[in-house]
């Protein structure tokens, strides 16, 4: 086969238009979107210090007004792009191997690492139903406007939305597990010493992540917590 | 000992394979893998069949030629080994194997276990070099080059360009194999002039030929013969950012190629 | 035609030759050079720097290989290191003592004048491939690292780890893409040369069988170089790729390039014994093992016990007791035949006797196996999967398997052939080696003829030429197409009962026993009317399944045998003929009391050059008579 002269081909910086560039701006909104569960989760635990904690830090939050507008229009605009991106890597990832692999075994990559494609629209999905319950309420049966404590217990009462919860969250976890390491590598952070510990970090980053959010909808249906 | 084996044949770019069963009754452990299909091959051609076509040259795990998947691996069971160093004492009796070219768009089956793997060839032409022509090279020792550095650009050196990292990635992604060529160079002083064109043109091959992308599940890393390093791919999407952001477009009236 | 054997060597003393040929040399305008073509047949280290630089020069370049990337040449496997005259270790080395070095350990069969240039230009090799980026090992100062190396007793040898080959090989294959990128150099992989065209007494051109799709095309150009390695698998078993073959060079040879010393072959002391009958192939061990590794066998003949089992009082350092000064670093024809003799007595080790021991426990002792990892931790894995053992507990067994040929087409100093237009570079050709290369000289070799001579020389030739004048459609390109497309119809028209493989394993077992390590009158006698009784039956009993258009492994493997098969028959002639020892040549009649080789400079200080009569009649074997100035011709003594 003869290799022809492969001159003349656009070989120019289109960040944006290469698979790297699109990794990168994965792992940048990645960053934004960890760090956002991370102070969400951080948030939302104060439900265990009694409803006026939580009811004043939704008030405060909602007292922010523009600036919360602003971190909300920030992180919409990651998610967008965190999917947008997932859905033409996806595409990509369908193109290059057309003709799947009889017999194939992975060998070291995480359960973690070829879910993400599973986890993350399921992530998604729960996001929208996560809003429309709690901060809308239009999908909350009885949602009191301002009362987020009540809305809380009376939401997680319902077995089936907790577990919902709980099943997503559990995604999260793992999701974040594998995310939170890989944007390093994707901003090009790699050293034998600290890798490991990169790893390790994510892995922390992920369980953290999953308990703090199972453990409301546990407490609940528990009666750990109750109105 | 005894071992079934189910054997993707193809005619042809063009045709539609499918798997065929073989029986080895009487395979010897101290075989190369590559000596099994051989007899197997002798066997098939006094019957009047034809043969496997499976690439390979060396037979010393160097040249890169073989490759083909064994049981869902690329090179087969053993780690830091290519097939053709594969010995049949890593197999037991009895055990059922799998035999399937690596698949991936940009390595087009040519024939049964044989493909095209002239992609990799075309990323190297785009950057994988140091434009020096023969006869204006300095002393050898002009440049004192640290002892960790050349052999880090060893290590990365090492690649054979046998194209397990794409048939081992869950996206078919070449990765691996682009970084190890910009990580060698990049370590070293005489590849710091081409840095930045380097990983732009090489990364805009990669993509051009049709690999997937990167989503560092480390497989590739994992099943290279060579024990070439995932960092690499780090090294590789920091010189492309740095490039992407502040490298120039070279215009015609500058020259170019 | 009377075949013209003038070496072209410049006059003037040896220091200065090459520099005034470079200034006699024509030049082609810098303007012209792109009108001028060049095919390069192989992407080994000779003629991928060599289709390199001439692209880098300006001329078109056509560049072919069998394999499916130029970077798979065999070229890839050689371990050790490569020579080059640098003294960096201040330890007495020097342009001179290299070329003394390289045509002793040739025992004094090679070209003063063409070893003299190749040890000249070793250095600027280094230099080349280090701008490059090759990795050579360093020192923590950040300089270059050297190793030893069998045959010298100064430590020259350059190497990237147990990798050296194929560390070169990819500079030289990048900086071949970089000219394919370029559109100077157009590349063919997977095409197989078939044939040479030769026009009015110059190669024109050469037909190639595209081994995906069968198409036989013929390709046109001003100039042909064959860079296509040596020959070592006419003996079945050898350390060479399985695809490496003679093709090129037996084609030329009947298109009127003669062919000198076909049988000096090298047997490599050290790579890893045959396990089996189903055997394809021979797997070298670096001769830069013998550095650290100690060769033994036990003293008693028929000795079982395992290794670890011999005291160290009941063991035979054969090697340091022969040769005290280069103990276990004699050269290679040395150190094989040593094996050989020792096996022979009964004092073998492994299957069947045919092993010695080569044993790292002292340098392990001495060095920590952290070192020992360092400096050969690849060449121990190799060992560890093909046979199984662990070579830091266990030594390695070894035993000595062809691995390269000195001889080739005949060249002149400007690597030209018989047949004007014709080049040779790098194994193919007989020039540098005399009758036994040292180690680390084939990588310096390829690197030199294809970076820094042939470019010149190729150059001097086209200058004295004009470009282009015949075309695709010429008689004799389309003669040479169809001779070759009906060699393959033949072939695969036979539909006989023994597989290609059965033949040149039948072919090998021959030339081993009766042309291998050791001849002698009677054995190549007998080896002659077997080679051609085998020719015969293999032209009415093959069978090679499949079509001619389609990708057809054992197609190739047949018409590579079926050149294998005439080549064979030569290297017995030529082997029969030459009535001394010399280098790897040891003919049995002609030993000193102690079995070492006995030269014959009297009737023998040339290179025998066979012409080819047309396969009704024996070939001729003219003589280029040797003639030594600078080095003083004496028996080879290692001890």
């Amino acid at each position: 086969m003869s290799t022809i002269a492969v001159g003349g081909l656009n070989r120019t910086a289109a960040l944006y238009q290469s698979v790297i560039g699109k990794k990168v701006i994965m792992a940048v909104t990645g960053f934004i979107l960890s760090g956002f569960v991370l102070g969400h989760m951080i948030g939302n635990l104060q439900v265990f210090a009694g409803p006026e904690k939580l009811n004043a830090y939704g008030a405060f939050l909602q007292s922010l007004g523009g600036a919360l507008w602003a971190a909300r229009i920030v992180l919409l605009a990651s998610v967008g792009l965190h999917i947008t991106m997932a859905v033409q890597l996806t595409m990509l990832k369908l193109e290059a191997r057309p003709q799947p692999y009889v017999k194939k075994t992975a060998l070291v990559s995480t359960y973690a690492a070829r879910t993400m494609i599973w986890s993350g629209p399921i992530v998604g999905a729960f996001l929208v139903y996560h809003l429309l319950h709690f901060t809308t309420g239009q999908a909350h049966p009885d949602f009191k406007p301002g009362d987020v404590y009540a809305n809380v217990i009376t939401g997680f009462r319902n077995p089936a939305v907790s577990l919902f919860y709980m099943v997503a969250n559990i995604l999260l976890a793992f999701h974040l597990y594998h995310g939170v390491w890989s944007m390093f590598q994707s901003l090009g952070v790699a050293h034998p010493r600290y890798t490991p510990l990169l790893k390790r970090v994510a892995q922390t980053f992920g369980i953290v992540v999953g308990l703090g959010n199972v453990a409301m909808p546990m407490a609940v249906l528990t009666g750990i917590l109750s109105l | 000992m005894k071992l079934t084996l189910n054997i993707w044949r193809q005619k042809g770019p063009n045709d539609a394979g499918r798997i065929v069963k073989y029986e080895m009754p009487n395979v010897d452990e101290h075989m190369s893998f590559l000596e099994m299909l051989d007899v197997l091959n002798e066997d098939l051609i006094h019957k009047g069949e034809e043969p496997v076509t499976f690439e390979h040259d060396c037979r010393e795990g160097i040249c890169g030629c073989c490759g083909f998947m064994i049981n869902g691996l690329p090179h087969g069971p053993q780690r830091g080994t290519t097939v053709c160093q594969l010995h049949m004492r890593q197999f037991h009796d009895g055990e059922e194997l799998w035999l399937e070219p690596f698949r991936a768009k940009a390595f087009p089956v040519l024939k049964d276990l044989m493909v095209d793997r002239s992609a990799f060839d075309r990323i190297i032409a785009a950057g994988g070099y140091v434009s020096v022509n023969t006869g204006c090279a300095v002393d050898g020792n002009a440049i004192p080059i640290e002892k960790q550095s050349a052999e880090m650009a060893m290590d990365a050196a090492a690649c054979i360009g046998c194209g397990a990292c794409v048939a081992s990635c869950p996206n078919a992604s070449a990765s691996l194999f682009t970084s190890a060529k910009i990580a060698h160079l990049g370590l070293l002083p005489q590849g710091q002039a081409e840095r930045d064109r380097r990983a732009v043109r090489m990364v805009a091959q990669l993509m051009e030929e049709g690999f997937g992308y990167c989503t560092n599940t480390g497989e590739c890393e994992a099943l290279c013969p060579k024990g070439v390093k995932l960092e690499n791919i780090a090294r590789m999407n920091r010189d492309y950012l740095k490039a992407a952001i502040l490298y120039r477009e070279e215009n015609a009236s500058a020259g170019g190629a | 035609m009377a075949i013209n054997l003038d070496a072209k060597i410049p006059s003037g003393p040896i220091e200065q030759k090459w520099n005034k040929a470079k200034f006699d040399y024509k030049l082609v305008n810098p303007a012209n050079k792109r009108k001028y073509s060049v095919i390069v047949v192989g992407t080994g280290l000779a003629g991928g720097a060599a289709a390199a630089t001439l692209g880098e020069l300006g001329y078109n370049v056509k560049a072919f290989c069998f394999q499916d990337s130029p970077r798979r040449a065999h070229s890839i496997a050689a371990q050790g290191g490569i020579n080059a005259a640098k003294n960096y270790q201040n330890d007495g080395d020097s342009v001179f003592r290299l070329f003394y070095d390289t045509v002793k350990g040739g025992d004094f069969r090679a070209r003063e004048a063409n070893v003299y240039r190749l040890a000249e230009i070793s250095v600027s090799i280094i230099d080349q491939c280090v701008a490059q980026g090759v990795p050579f090992a360093r020192e923590y100062g950040g300089v270059l690292a050297n190793r030893s190396f069998g045959g010298a007793q100064v430590s020259r040898t350059f190497y990237a780890r147990g990798q050296t080959g194929q560390q070169l090989l990819l500079g030289c294959y990048q900086a071949l893409e970089r000219q394919i990128d370029a559109g100077r150099v157009k590349m063919y992989a997977r095409h197989e040369m078939l044939d040479v065209i030769v026009i009015d007494g110059r190669a024109r051109g050469i037909v190639t069988r595209n081994l995906v799709t069968g198409a036989i095309d013929v390709h046109i150009a001003d100039a042909v170089a064959l860079a296509t390695g040596g020959y070592g698998n006419v003996f079945y078993l050898s350390t060479n790729a399985k695809g490496s073959n003679a093709t090129a060079i037996w084609r030329a040879y009947k298109k009127g390039a003669a062919f000198a010393n076909p049988c000096f072959t090298q047997i490599h002391p050290t790579c890893i014994p045959v396990s089996g009958e189903y055997q394809s192939k021979l797997t070298l061990m670096s001769e830069s093992l013998r550095n650290d590794g100690r060769i033994w066998v036990p003293k008693k003949q028929g000795d079982t016990r395992a290794s670890g089992q011999i005291p160290e009082d009941e063991r035979d350092y054969y090697l340091e007791r022969m040769y005290p000064s280069f103990g276990n670093l004699s050269p290679r024809d040395i150190a094989s035949r040593a094996a050989k003799r020792v096996c022979d007595e009964g004092r073998g080790v492994g299957p069947g006797g045919l092993g010695v021991y080569l044993d790292f426990s002292d340098a392990i002792g001495r060095l920590g196996k952290k070192t020992i990892e360092e400096r050969y931790g690849n060449l121990f894995e190799i060992y560890e999967r093909i046979t199984g053992e662990d070579p830091y507990s266990v030594p390695m067994r070894i035993y000595p398997a062809v691995h390269y040929t000195m001889g080739g087409l005949w060249v002149d100093y400007n690597l030209e052939s018989t047949v004007p237009g014709l080049f040779v570079l790098g194994e193919a050709n007989f020039s540098d080696h005399g009758a036994n290369r040292l180690g680390a000289s084939a990588l310096m070799q390829g690197l030199a003829d294809g970076y820094f001579v042939a470019p010149y020389t190729i150059g001097n030739y086209l200058a004295s030429i004009k470009p282009g004048g015949v075309d695709e459609d010429h008689p004799e390109c389309r003669l040479a197409k169809e001779e070759a497309e009906a060699r393959i119809q033949t072939l695969l028209g036979i539909k006989g009962k023994k597989t290609v493989d059965e033949f040149h394993r039948a072919l090998g077992k021959i030339m081993w026993d009766k042309c291998g390590m050791a001849r002698n009158a009677a054995g190549l006698e007998e080896a002659l009317p077997q080679i051609q009784a085998l020719r015969e039956e293999f032209w009415q009993n093959v069978t090679v399944p499949g079509s001619g258009a389609e990708v057809n492994q054992s197609l190739e493997k047949a018409t590579r045998l079926a050149d294998f098969l005439e080549l064979g028959e030569l290297m017995v002639r030529d082997a029969r003929v030459r009535e001394e020892s010399c280098g790897g040549h040891f003919r049995e009649e002609y030993q000193t009391e102690e079995g070492e080789a006995l030269r014959d400079d009297e009737k023998f200080c040339h290179g025998a050059v066979w012409e080819y009569q047309g396969s009704e009649q024996a070939p001729v074997r003219h003589m280029e008579p040797l003639i030594f100035e600078h080095v003083h011709l004496t028996q080879r003594s290692y001890k």
